[in-house]
């Protein structure tokens, strides 16, 4: 039993936060962020060689075939350096939902200029209703073509196709097709786009049935929880930094119980919400009989505790932190924006309660 | 990353499954009953039989009668201990943080004269560290040790100790060098509780029961070759048994904790609440899941400080992180119970409309001294702080 990273795996931590470092710091991340859509072509090309668009597709479709402990980890530092654009979009949404339910000529279709990084994608799934969960989706094709509207879809004005997620199964439109409208909306992020999408008699390709949704949904919510460790543990940093130097009554701030205090709790909730997602990594990458629970703690755990450690951060740093010149309200956006995504701490707490509390869940895991 | 379980460790699960399945005592449900003073013979023998098959103490080194084990294995000792409901050993301290601090600090001769008592419970060990005047700030404790004709000659005294009624020996953490600085004055002595002039008095706590107790020490004479480690050394000698006391004593306490979640959610099934089991109450079913996620995350921190632990060879300040975690989380567990319970999670043990025989009344009170006993959570987030993140120093 070994809880911790391998060599392979700290190489590819040490290797990926190096990468971040040199091709988007903070001052990348600041210019795309006031750009349309927060991509750049040549950032994602550079992701692209260094095999992070296949980081865990099979090789044959041009990926790396790695498991979903090292997309983890990736993630991880990509919420480290706030990684702006579609990485998560098209690589693990959309990626991880084309390797689960389409066919192996759609996947050469679809997923293998994906790996290469020539082409992009994105999940459309929420609706006016907001609801992640999916007995609330109503769009429903008729005769391979969709009419109707899919709101807060990441990346979608980048992405060459976007998959939309209808009662009736998972479709693949292009974004180029007839009858579609990409308008954005205006989110709190401003590192990762939304978009409303407009169907208005488009066509589209089914890729597959929501029943197997669960999975590749369940890999984008760990690899989302990750990125969330890895924007707290940047703060923590930040913050740590700062009580060190900063000086208020003749002393460094840090020196404070008070303020020692906000850190302690910062490191206790970033370490454990890592606990949380590196089990849930490892359970879906063994198919282990609880791994929905786990990746359900892990987001939970990791919503509400982005939020706290984001929270306690900017406190921290006092006036400076309320500041546009300061980096964490960076970090604070981004930490908002994903505690709602696929779900926030409340839904994940409920989905928790069917798997643990409801009797015919535990019988039927029983039997 | 492999959370599979060695062979290795699968087969020591195994063999201690099985012995335990054979050897635990058939009554063990009784002891729970009865006072401590009462069922404390019963623990000793329950430790002599543990020790017989070699059981007593896993962690330690082979050639102290350990089987040094792993702390993937000491974890699984302390759940199938747990699973089967057994009664803890009757020398908890001696086994758990003071035989280990001799194995580190001790003489050949301390070890040959002490480690094997210890094992078979023959001679039980306290702990005497806090003092009235000496709680979070340990190192400025009073009671003091004067070296005449090759004795220390003690006078002082001591407060939570646990097991002082009923203690052999004594782990006392003295001062020897009144001018020196705090933590540079201290010396660590083995001390026999029947010498003359050691008085112990139960100290009652808010349950109504007396855990522990306070010592009173009056021109106690104690051998000088009783001083474990160096003469002023003391402070390392004690921060070594405090290291214990704070990393492997939240292992034991996760099957605890989860039995206890479980539980919960089983009563909130038959509970009522607003015309429902309270398990389909929306608010009640947030919390409980909270619950159980906290539980399971402290499962996964465990683990996750045990590769640590294991790749670094010692302890460190992760024990701070377990602690502060699982005494808070004792809190909102005890408090979820009452909120679940109703007027019925208030009625003691001996109330025939009780809950669990009132352990979730006993429950609730116990846990408001977790987050004080064994470094309270504000000296825990202080060493968070310190030694942890590389704050200054705040005091």
């Amino acid at each position: 039993m070994q809880f911790g990273l391998n060599e392979n795996q700290e190489f590819l931590r040490d290797s990926a936060r190096k990468f971040f470092a040199g091709e988007c710091p903070i001052a990348e991340v600041r210019r795309l962020m006031e750009t349309d859509t927060a991509f750049d072509a040549k950032l994602w090309a550079k992701l692209a060689e260094q095999g992070y668009t296949g980081i865990i597709f099979p090789e044959e479709l041009g990926g790396v075939g790695l498991g979903i402990v090292e997309l983890i980890l990736l993630m991880e530092e990509a919420g480290r350096a706030l990684l702006p654009g579609p990485f998560f979009s098209s690589v693990v949404m959309a990626g991880a939902l084309v390797d689960a339910l389409a066919t192996k000529d759609q996947k050469k279709k679809h997923l293998a200029p994906i790996c290469r990084g020539e082409r992009r994608s994105t999940v459309a799934f929420l609706e006016a209703e907001g609801s992640w969960d999916l007995a609330d989706v109503r769009l429903t094709a008729i005769d391979d073509r969709l009419q109707g509207e899919k709101l807060f879809v990441p990346d979608a004005a980048v992405a060459d196709w976007i998959l939309v997620v209808a009662r009736n199964g998972v479709f693949l439109v292009d974004s180029k097709a007839p009858g579609i409208r990409v308008e954005p909306m205006h989110g709190m992020d401003l590192t990762r786009k939304l978009y409303s999408l407009q169907f208005d008699n488009t066509p589209a390709e089914k890729l597959g049935e929501t029943t197997a949704l669960s999975r590749p949904r369940a890999i984008a919510t760990a690899a989302l929880a990750a990125e969330m460790v890895g924007g707290m543990h940047r703060t923590l940093d930040i913050t740590v930094e700062y009580a060190k130097t900063r000086k208020q009554f003749g002393k460094p701030i840090g020196i404070f119980q008070a303020v020692q205090h906000q850190c302690a709790d910062m490191y206790l909730e970033t370490e454990s919400a890592r606990s949380a997602v590196y089990y849930a990594a490892w359970a879906l990458e063994h198919h282990a009989p609880d791994a929905a629970a786990a990746v359900s703690i892990a987001k939970l755990y990791a919503s509400d505790a982005s939020r706290t450690v984001s929270n306690r951060g900017i406190q921290v740093h006092g006036g400076m932190g309320f500041t546009w010149e300061n980096d964490l309200h960076l970090y604070y956006r981004r930490a908002k924006a994903s505690e709602t995504m696929f779900g926030d701490a409340t839904f994940h707490r409920e989905r928790l309660a069917r798997l643990t509390i409801d009797v015919e869940a535990l019988s039927a895991q029983r039997a | 990353m492999d959370l599979n379980l060695t062979p290795e460790d699968l087969a020591f699960r195994d063999e201690f499954r099985a012995w335990l399945q054979a050897n635990v005592p058939k009554d063990r449900a009784e002891w729970r009953e009865k006072p401590l003073e009462e069922s404390f013979p019963y623990l000793r023998a329950w430790q002599r039989k543990l020790h017989e098959g070699g059981w007593a103490a896993v962690s330690w080194p082979k050639e102290y009668g350990g089987r040094g084990a792993t702390l993937m294995q000491q974890a699984m000792f302390w759940e199938e201990m747990a699973r089967l409901e057994a009664p803890p050993m009757a020398n908890a301290l001696g086994l758990g943080l003071i035989g280990p601090t001799i194995i580190a600090y001790g003489t050949g001769a301390q070890k040959k004269r002490f480690i094997p008592k210890i094992l078979s419970a023959e001679e039980i060990w306290c702990q005497g560290f806090s003092e009235p005047n000496a709680g979070s700030d340990l190192a400025a404790l009073q009671t003091e040790a004067r070296l005449e004709d090759g004795h220390y000659i003690v006078n002082g005294q001591k407060v939570w100790t646990s097991y002082g009624w009923v203690g052999d020996w004594c782990e006392l953490v003295v001062r020897t060098d009144p001018t020196a600085p705090k933590h540079k004055g201290l010396t660590v002595l083995l001390v026999d509780m029947k010498s003359p002039g050691v008085a112990v008095r139960p100290l009652r706590q808010m349950t109504g029961e007396s855990e522990f107790n306070e010592i009173f020490l009056r021109d106690v004479h104690v051998p000088a070759e009783n001083v474990l480690g160096k003469v002023n050394d003391g402070w390392n000698v004690a921060v070594s048994t405090l290291m214990h006391e704070r990393g492997a004593y939240g292992a034991r306490l996760i099957l605890i904790f989860k039995r206890n979640i479980n539980r919960l959610i089983e009563l909130s099934r038959v509970t009522e609440h607003n015309g429902r089991p309270a398990s389909q109450d929306p608010v009640l079913r947030q919390k409980l899941a909270q619950c159980y996620a906290e539980v399971e995350i402290m499962r996964l921190n465990q683990l996750r400080a045990f590769s640590r632990i294991t790749a670094a060879g010692a302890p460190g300040p992760e024990g701070s992180i377990q602690k502060l975690f699982w005494s808070e989380l004792n809190q909102r567990l005890q408090q979820l119970a009452q909120e679940l319970l109703g007027p019925y999670g208030q009625l003691a043990g001996g109330d025939a409309r009780a809950i669990d025989k009132g352990i979730w009344s006993y429950g609730y009170l116990r846990s408001r001294g977790n987050t004080i006993e064994a470094g309270t959570s504000e000296v825990q987030r202080n060493i968070i702080g310190h030694f942890v993140l590389g704050l200054p120093r705040s005091y």
